[in-house]
């Protein structure tokens, strides 16, 4: 094993799938000679050279429209996206053309290709710069939506991205690219939609993906000291959603909050709790919770940032309501 | 790194004929010198604020920019409307907003021109007819666009100065703007603040075609390209596209050829550029230009050389001590300013 940052995870990930397969490639902005806004894709282009690692205009609708094209037609083009608010000028050619192009076409054309950048809050950013788009994109069939939480499952997932011959949204996040993380030194592989139990537990279940699992292991790591034993599950992928082992986890702990970063309406919480009262209602002993970001577009004062995001003690509190415990 | 055949970018000569025959007036240039040195020194501040960790965010600073915002300011009359991009701190300050409500809102206080809510990419200031901060690269093209519709329609005879980046221009939606705008004659003037890079990425690097105002060509919109580092020449360049567009007859498309002297944000190590180059753009910075206009027209003396100075140095202080005293806001006001419809029922939870 070895530590590494997310970024260089990230970076393995490509640069191996990278000189395996001579259809794949990386475009984007400053990903070329700035060595990538946020440094994920450092190096790159002296191995690589500037036709397989591309920097290209502020055109984000053209340049991912340019890549859907180029998956239609044999190359496994890897899209970086400054951060996921700049690919909603994207957002037609992701989901009008590369989500869609499969059926539409009768099985004839299909697009592996992936979608890739910091997703979520960054600190003092401000509204635009600001938004979680897991619910929005997995709300979309013909994707696949992949949201790692630490290096190891960066690495893996990302490698089973760049193989995978549909389109797949992978989300980062800025506030992670630092973390640091143990992978292994060779080569391995970790398949879209299995979620992974982080931590065993009996008494109450939380479900949670990509950055604020952190805050899910937090909250778990404070209940312990006052008794309460949590499980934690990071669903990795939410589309498609693991739900056999959310479920499996239900059946032995009776108890589930789930927790996001994104808003709460149409949310990934939405769609857990309405299938845990669907397929695991005999299995409930309390409402399923959630906690989430408030239904506010996110701000910029740190007041306001403060009160917006999901936090340990909201989790604690969501945990204990259904202990019914105060 | 990978090092870029960096070719230098277009350097612009001002014309350095006899200053003190000059078209414009004491007053006009005494506005222009006293404009951009608040501007500088309150950006100066600013960057120094945010290497204190006084407030978060990104932070773009408008330094070496500021003869754009000062001869657009000049040229333009009051109920001309503006909008630019996240580069926005000059854009209201040459307007006249006051720089308190600037500081704090960088500081995110509730004091703030955008309440706290909208941070240094989102200034917004009614009052002086600047409308955004727009933290999107290139939104505020089309929407500066309709903002001149609205202008035409209710025929106020107002002119709409769109500001984007030199990056801006890549955007598609700029097209499809400039084609209906001119289909439909808006009184819009859209401003390239072309400082030869998008973050790292130089113009060269970007497009075939470096000349940014043949882009106005294929929509038969008047384009021309102009020295940014010169109030006067900016000044005139907005003076007559203003009339044109008061006219009804349409946009017009300015390249302005400035230079950023700091970093992209806060935290650009600037490999994509030499010492050199910046050193010679600062060589013909708009403020000591002006100052040497003035100096020797001999419009102003020493001592109110020095009471400009001192004034813009206690506005920026002052602006510090208003932000630092201003309260942050408080937790429930993010449910305030989303909808105007005061009784939505958002999903509350905590
Ligand atoms: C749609 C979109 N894509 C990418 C970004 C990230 N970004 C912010 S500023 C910038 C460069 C813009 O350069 P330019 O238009 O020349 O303006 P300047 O910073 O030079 O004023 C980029 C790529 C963004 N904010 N919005
Ligand atoms: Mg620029």
């Amino acid at each position: 094993m070895k530590t590494v940052q997310f970024r260089e995870a990230l970076r393995e990930a490509m640069t191996e799938e990278m000189r395996l397969d001579q259809s794949v490639l990386l475009m984007g902005e400053e990903v070329a000679e700035y060595n990538g806004a946020y440094k994920v894709s450092q190096g790159m282009l002296d191995e690589f050279g500037p036709k397989r690692v591309i920097d290209t205009p502020i055109a984000e609708l053209g340049f991912t429209g340019i890549a859907v094209g180029a998956s239609m037609n044999g190359l496994r083009p890897i899209v970086e996206f400054m951060t996921w608010n700049f690919a909603i000028l994207a957002a037609d050619q992701i989901i009008n053309s590369a989500a869609k192009m499969l059926q539409m076409s009768g099985g004839q054309f299909h697009c592996p290709i992936v979608f890739r950048g910091g997703n979520g809050t960054a600190g003092q950013l401000g509204a635009t710069h600001s938004q979680s788009f897991e619910s929005m994109y997995a709300h979309v069939p013909g994707l696949k939506v992949v949201t790692p939480s630490n290096p190891y499952d960066a690495k893996g997932l990302l490698k089973s991205a760049i193989r995978d011959n549909d389109p797949v949204v992978f989300l980062e996040s800025e506030k992670m690219y630092g973390d640091k993380g143990e992978i292994p030194e060779g080569e391995y592989l970790i398949p879209i939609g299995v979620a992974d139990v982080k931590q065993k537990g009996t008494d109450v279940t939380i479900v949670s993906f990509g950055k604020v699992m952190k805050v899910a292991f937090e909250a778990a790591a404070e209940l312990a000291k006052e008794g309460i034993s949590v499980e934690v599950i990071d669903l990795r992928s939410v589309r498609p959603i693991d739900y056999t082992t959310v479920v499996e986890s239900i059946k032995k702990t009776n108890r589930c909050v789930v927790l996001e970063e994104s808003w709460p309406l149409a949310s990934i919480s939405s769609e857990i709790a309405y299938h845990l009262q669907r397929y695991a209602f005999d299995h409930l002993d309390a409402p399923v919770m959630r906690v989430t970001q408030t239904d506010t577009p996110f701000a910029f004062s740190p007041t306001l940032i403060d009160e917006a995001l999901p936090n340990v003690g909201r989790v604690m509190e969501a945990v204990k309501s259904t202990l019914y415990r105060g | 790194m990978a090092v870029s055949t960096k070719k230098k970018p277009a350097k612009t000569t001002r014309k350095s004929t006899s200053m003190k025959s000059s078209k414009f007036s004491k007053e006009t240039y005494i506005k222009w010198y006293k404009d951009m040195l608040l501007i500088r020194k309150f950006e100066e501040k600013t960057g120094q604020l945010y290497i204190q960790q006084k407030f978060g965010g990104f932070c773009h600073l408008y330094i070496g920019q500021e003869a754009i915002v000062a001869g657009t300011a000049s040229a333009c009359i009051k109920g001309d409307k503006h909008m630019t991009a996240y580069r926005d701190h000059g854009h209201p300050l040459a307007l006249g907003t006051d720089p308190r409500v600037l500081m704090a809102e960088l500081y995110g206080r509730s004091t703030g021109c955008s309440k706290g809510k909208g941070g240094s990419m989102h200034f917004f200031d009614k009052e002086v007819g600047f409308m955004g901060g727009h933290g999107i690269v290139g939104a505020q093209i089309a929407m500066g666009a309709g903002v001149g519709f609205a202008e035409k329609y209710n025929e106020t005879g107002n002119v709409v100065c769109v500001s984007m980046g030199d990056g801006a221009v890549r955007q598609g939606a700029l097209h499809e703007t400039f084609n209906m705008a001119m289909m439909w004659k808006l009184p819009v003037i859209f401003i390239i603040e072309n400082n030869n890079y998008a973050m790292g990425t130089s113009v060269e690097r970007t497009t075939n075609v470096v000349d940014l105002s043949k882009i106005g060509h294929s929509y038969e919109m008047p384009s021309k390209s102009v020295n940014g580092m010169s109030p006067e020449a900016v000044h005139e360049a907005i003076a007559e596209a203003a009339d044109r567009a008061r006219k009804g007859d349409g946009p017009t498309l300015l390249d302005i050829k400035t230079y950023r002297y700091k970093g992209h944000s806060m935290s650009d190590p600037q490999k994509y550029r030499t010492k050199s180059e910046v050193a010679e753009w600062v060589e013909q910075d708009p403020i000591t230009h002006c100052s040497k206009v003035i100096k020797e027209n001999k419009w102003l003396s020493e001592k109110e050389f020095e009471a400009i100075s001192d004034w813009v140095k206690n506005e920026v202080k002052e602006s510090i001590e208003f932000a630092e005293n201003s309260p942050y806001p408080e937790g429930k006001e993010l449910y305030e300013d989303v909808y105007m419809d005061k009784e939505y029922p958002f999903i509350v939870e905590y």
